[in-house]
C-alpha cells in the first residue's frame, strides 16, 4: 500500500428529512483509502452503502464532514465543478450497467469522454478501443448493448469507469445482476485491475466478495462497525476454476 | 462540453428513434408546408390580379365629371357637364406626365347588322385610346384625325360583336352596320384581349371618333369624361395633381371650392386590391401558423415523454460528467433538430404542393423567398420554445435518483 491517500473522509454524515423525522443515514464516517486499494464496502440493507458511495461519488453533498478527492476538498464545491470532478476522477459501474441502447460497445465507452472537451475525435477513440481490449472485448467494438449477455454488457460498463484513468473506480453492487459464473469472471476482472494499481471501491451486501479484496469496511445503521486489511487475498480466478461448469 | 459533441450525442439519440422523430416531425412538416402554400396562393392571386390591371393599363386615369361621388352626395345634372373641349386639349397640350389622353362619350344602344342585332354600348374616343387601354387593331385600321374633324360615321369593333353580328365569318370591315338607326362603317377590327378580372368582356366594345357620337348621337359639346394614361405608373398621382390643377384653372375655381371633377387612377385599385389581397395573404398565412403551432406542441409533448422514459440515461449521463447544461443542450438540439428537419421537408412538400397547383390547376402559386426564410425562424423557434421546459425538466433531474428510475 502506498502513503498517497485517494480517498479521506473526515466525521461524515449525512442526513435525510422525511416530514418531520431525521434519516441519519451516514453518521461520523471517517476513513481513508490509499492509492492501489481494493476495497469492499458491506454491510446490510439500509446500512448507508449507497448514500455513502454517493458521497464518494460527488454524486450527493454530506450534511457535515470534510471529503478529501485526491487530494481536493469537494465539500464546497458547486454542482457543476462536481460533475467536472466526476468526469476526471471517478469511474461508475452499476448494478444494472446502465448501458445506452442501440449504441455500440465503442460508442458506450466513449461516452464520458464526450464531456471532456481536451479530447479529440481520434484520441477518445482510441482509449476507447484500449479500454475494451483491457476487458477482454477487443472482438465485440461494434457489438450493441442489445446484443450482448450481462457479463458482457458489465465488462463494457467497466471499460466505461476506465476509459478516463480515474483516480478511483466506485463499484455498485457490480455483480448482483449475474449468475455466480459470471460474477466471478468479473471479479477475475476487478482483481486484475486492482493488480495494475488501480483503486477500487466495491459496494456489495455479499460477503463472499470481500475474501477478494484487500480490504473490508463494514457498515451498520450509518456507522462504520470495522475496517480490516485483508492478508489472505483469494484468487477469483481460481475460485471461477473450481465453479462447476455450466453444460453449454 | 463542446457544440460538436453535443450534436453527436443529440444526432444519435433521433437516430435510435427514427419513428418516433418522424411522427414528432410530421406536425412541423404539415405546418410549414400549408404555411408556404398558403402564402403561395395569396400571393399568386395578388400577382394574378395585378397581372390582369396592367394588361388593362396600369397606367389608365379616369377623369369623370362632378365632385368625387365616392361619399354617396347625389349630383345636379349641370355639375355632370363640367369638362369640356377646352379642357381635353390643355390637358393634352400641357400635362408632362401623360402620354395618351382621350375624350370619352357613349351611347348605349342596339347595333344591327342585317338580321343581327346585338345590345352594345359605343364609346366615342380619339386614337390615343388604344394605347391607354391597350388595344391593338387585328385587321382593317384605326379611325384618323381627318374622321375626327369629320365626325365620320367610322366604328371599330371588338371580335364578341364581330361574333354576334357576323356568326357566318364574314370580312366585317368595310360592312355597314346601324347603331340607332345611323349606320357606321366597320373600317376595323380589334385583337381579342378576353374577360378581365371583374368578369367583364373586353371585347364587347365598339370604338368610333368622340365626335360623332357628340354630334351625331348625343347632340352634346361636353365631354362625359376622359381617359388618360400616366408615363409610368409610378407617375400616376403626379398626372393626377398635374391634371387637377390643369382643371382648376381652367374652371377658374377658388381655393375655397370643391373640385367639380373627379379624377381616378388604376394604380390607386391596383394598389387597393393588393392590400386586400396581403390582408388575404396573411390570413391565410396565420390560419396555416396554427397548425405550426399544433406541431410545436406535438414536439413538446414527444419530448416529456422522452425525458421521462430516458431519466436512466440522464442520470448516467449526470454521473459521468454532464452538467445540467450539457443535458438541457442536448435535448434542446435535438428538438432544434426536429423542428428544422422538419422545417425543411415542409419546405419542400409546400413548394412542390404549390408548384403542382400552379400546373394542374392553372393557378398561380408564388413562392415568395421570405415566406421560407419566415418559417424556417418560425420552426427554429419552436423548438426552442416548445423544446425549452423538457429539455429544463431533464437537466434538472437529480443524478441519484435519474440512474435508479425504474
Ligand atoms: N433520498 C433519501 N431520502 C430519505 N431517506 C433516504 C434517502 N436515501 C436513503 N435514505 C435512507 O438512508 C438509509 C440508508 O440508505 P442506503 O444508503 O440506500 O442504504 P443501503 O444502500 O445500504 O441499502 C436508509 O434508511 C434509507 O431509507
Ligand atoms: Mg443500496
Amino acid at each position: 500500500m502506498t502513503n498517497k491517500h485517494v480517498i479521506r473522509l473526515e466525521n461524515i454524515s449525512r442526513n435525510f428529512v422525511v416530514g418531520d423525522e431525521t434519516v441519519h443515514a451516514l453518521r461520523n464516517v471517517s476513513f481513508s483509502i490509499g492509492e492501489g486499494e481494493f476495497v469492499t464496502i458491506m454491510g446490510t440493507s439500509g446500512s448507508g452503502k449507497s448514500t455513502l458511495l454517493n458521497t464518494l461519488g460527488c454524486l450527493d453533498t454530506p450534511t457535515g464532514g470534510e471529503y478529501y478527492l485526491d487530494g481536493v476538498s469537494v465539500r464546497l464545491m458547486g454542482k457543476n465543478a462536481r460533475a467536472t470532478l466526476r468526469n476526471r476522477k471517478i469511474g461508475f459501474v452499476f448494478q444494472s450497467y446502465n448501458l445506452l441502447p442501440k449504441t455500440t460497445a465503442i460508442e458506450n465507452v466513449e461516452l464520458p469522454l464526450m464531456y471532456n472537451p481536451s479530447y479529440s475525435a481520434s484520441a477518445r477513440r482510441r482509449k476507447a478501443v484500449e479500454s475494451l481490449v483491457s476487458v477482454g472485448l477487443g472482438d465485440r467494438l461494434n457489438h450493441k448493448s442489445n446484443q450482448m449477455s450481462g457479463g458482457q454488457m458489465q465488462r463494457v460498463a467497466i471499460a466505461r469507469a476506465l476509459v478516463n484513468d480515474p483516480a478511483v473506480i466506485l463499484a455498485d453492487e457490480a455483480t448482483g445482476n449475474l449468475d455466480s459464473r459470471t460474477s466471478h469472471e468479473i471479479l477475475v476482472l476487478f482483481q486484475r485491475l486492482h493488480s495494475q494499481g488501480r483503486t477500487i471501491i466495491f459496494v456489495t451486501h455479499n460477503p463472499e466478495i470481500s475474501q477478494y479484496s484487500s480490504r473490508n469496511i463494514q457498515l451498520k445503521d450509518g456507522r462504520v462497525i470495522s475496517n480490516t486489511i485483508n492478508n489472505h487475498i483469494q484468487s477469483a480466478a481460481e475460485a471461477l476454476a473450481k465453479l462447476p461448469v455450466d453444460n453449454d | 462540453m463542446n457544440l460538436t459533441n453535443l450534436f453527436r450525442i443529440a444526432l444519435k439519440a433521433l437516430s435510435n428513434n427514427k419513428m418516433r422523430g418522424f411522427l414528432t416531425m410530421l406536425g412541423i412538416i404539415i405546418g410549414v408546408a400549408s404555411v408556404i402554400t398558403m402564402l403561395a396562393l395569396g400571393q399568386g392571386s395578388k400577382k394574378g390580379i395585378q397581372d390582369q390591371i396592367s394588361e388593362m393599363g396600369a397606367n389608365m386615369i379616369m377623369i369623370q365629371p362632378g365632385a368625387d361621388t365616392r361619399g354617396g352626395v347625389r349630383q345636379s345634372a349641370s355639375s355632370m357637364e363640367t369638362l369640356k373641349m377646352a379642357d381635353y386639349e390643355s390637358i393634352r397640350n400641357e400635362s408632362r406626365f401623360i402620354s395618351a389622353i382621350s375624350p370619352s362619350v357613349n351611347s348605349a344602344g342596339q347595333l344591327i347588322y342585317g338580321a343581327n342585332n346585338t345590345p352594345s354600348t359605343i364609346y366615342g374616343v380619339s386614337a390615343g385610346y388604344l394605347d391607354i387601354r391597350r388595344y391593338s387593331i387585328d385587321d382593317g385600321m384605326m379611325f384618323t384625325e381627318q374622321d375626327i374633324a369629320t365626325a365620320a360615321k367610322v366604328c371599330i369593333v371588338g371580335k364578341t360583336v364581330v361574333d354576334d353580328l357576323f356568326p357566318d365569318g364574314e370580312n366585317p370591315v368595310g360592312k355597314v352596320v346601324r347603331f340607332n338607326k345611323i349606320p357606321f362603317r366597320i373600317i376595323g377590327v380589334l385583337k381579342s384581349k378576353g374577360y378581365n378580372s371583374m368578369g367583364m368582356d373586353q371585347d364587347n366594345i365598339v370604338l368610333a371618333p368622340y365626335t360623332t357620337i357628340q354630334k351625331r348621337i348625343l347632340a352634346i359639346t361636353y365631354l362625359q369624361g376622359m381617359t388618360a394614361s400616366a408615363i409610368r405608373e409610378e407617375y400616376s398621382q403626379a398626372a393626377i395633381e398635374e391634371i387637377t390643377d390643369i382643371l382648376r384653372r381652367n374652371h377658374k375655381l377658388k381655393d375655397a371650392e370643391e373640385d367639380d371633377f373627379n379624377i381616378r387612377s388604376m394604380e390607386e385599385l391596383s394598389s387597393t386590391i393588393s392590400s386586400v389581397m396581403d390582408m388575404l395573404t396573411l390570413l391565410l398565412g396565420a390560419i396555416a401558423g396554427i397548425s405550426l403551432l399544433v406541431g410545436g406542441i406535438g414536439i413538446m409533448n414527444i419530448m416529456y415523454v422522452s425525458v421521462t422514459e430516458r431519466t436512466r440515461e440522464i442520470g448516467l449521463r449526470m454521473s459521468i460528467g454532464a452538467k445540467g447544461r450539457d443535458i438541457l443542450a442536448q435535448f434542446l438540439i435535438e428538438a432544434i433538430l426536429i423542428s428544422i428537419t422538419g422545417g425543411l421537408l415542409g419546405v419542400l412538400i409546400g413548394g412542390g404542393l404549390s408548384f403542382l397547383i400552379r400546373l394542374l390547376l392553372n393557378f398561380s402559386a408564388v413562392i415568395q423567398p421570405w415566406s421560407v426564410a419566415l418559417s424556417f425562424a418560425v420552426c427554429t423557434l419552436t423548438g426552442i420554445f416548445f423544446g425549452w421546459y423538457p429539455a429544463k425538466k431533464a437537466a434538472k433531474l437529480d443524478p441519484i435518483e435519474a440512474i435508479r428510475y425504474e
